[in-house]
């Protein structure tokens, strides 16, 4: 199996899935969490390359990754965002909170 | 006058998910639909439908049922549960308002229902269930004979 999350320094990477909904997120969730307990992490990089589909439940991910890493100065980014990803981002605010590379997907 | 429907009865697991998105998207592809409005409808359905599995029935697998019907150019959806069914459905489609934060849901499905499509409108009675009844017009690409 492809691993979905690898640490790059400090920078732990994750790979997000085709389509990022309620029946995926676990095992990004389970996985970044694992890394996070066991590395000391400066940034949390989402990267959506092959990503065609998120709604609501990845933000639910995103965001809980902000939370748990915020405590510990950490950062959450995204990279690689399609123009319909980019546009769930806009409306659910994640904008404001997590840092957007501009490299598209 | 353009006319079909269909309903799929299905379990309330996490793999119908996305089984219900790509079925609706099938169904609606006969309204010639952009890229956009087919993303859109599966966005839609996608919450309506985690919804239905999350917060309808949190403890057991139950049936959930999914209508589709086209009319000229619209699509109209339903997506119903027989669940514990929502006690204010105008808290509920505040955007931010969520009853399950522990299982960092944020809050943000309905308003992704109603920004992707033009209506919608949910009808719902404490443990008897609640139905989500959403409609979208397909302006769509070229018309194709
Ligand atoms: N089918 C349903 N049965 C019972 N309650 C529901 C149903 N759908 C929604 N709700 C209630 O409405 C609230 C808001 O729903 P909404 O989809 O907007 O947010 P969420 O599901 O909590 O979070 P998100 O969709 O961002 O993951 C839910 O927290 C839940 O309390
Ligand atoms: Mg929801």
């Amino acid at each position: 199996m492809e691993e979905i999350v690898k640490l790059e320094g400090d920078v732990l990477w994750i790979q997000v899935p085709r389509e990022l909904d309620h029946h995926n997120c676990g095992a990004i969730r389970e996985a970044a969490d694992q890394m996070l307990l066991q590395h000391p992490v400066r940034e949390v990089l989402f990267d959506f390359a092959g990503t065609e589909f998120m709604d609501s439940s990845g933000i639910g991910v995103i965001v809980g990754r902000y939370k748990n890493i915020k405590c510990f100065g950490g950062m959450v980014s995204a990279i690689h965002l399609n123009e319909r990803i980019r546009k769930i981002f806009l409306l659910s605010g994640l904008t404001k909170m997590i840092t957007i590379y501009e490299q598209e997907a | 006058m353009r006319e079909n429907n269909m309903k799929i009865e299905f379990d309330s697991v996490s793999e119908n998910e996305g089984f219900a998105r790509v079925a609706v998207a099938a169904f609606a592809s006969n309204l010639n639909p952009t890229l956009e409005e087919i993303e859109d409808i599966k966005t839609a359905v996608s919450e309506a439908v985690t919804n239905a599995i999350i917060h309808g029935y949190p403890y057991s697998v139950e049936k959930i049922w999914l209508e589709a019907s086209i009319r000229e150019q619209t699509l109209f959806l339903q997506v119903k549960d027989n669940g514990c069914g929502i006690e204010n459905i105008a808290k509920a489609m505040e955007p931010m308002y969520t009853t399950r934060p522990d299982l960092e849901r944020s809050g943000m499905g309905f308003a992704f229902m109603e920004a992707f499509m033009d209506d919608i409108h949910i009808e719902s009675q404490v443990n008897h269930g609640t139905t989500v009844f959403m409609k979208k017009t397909i302006c769509g690409g070229e018309e194709q004979e």
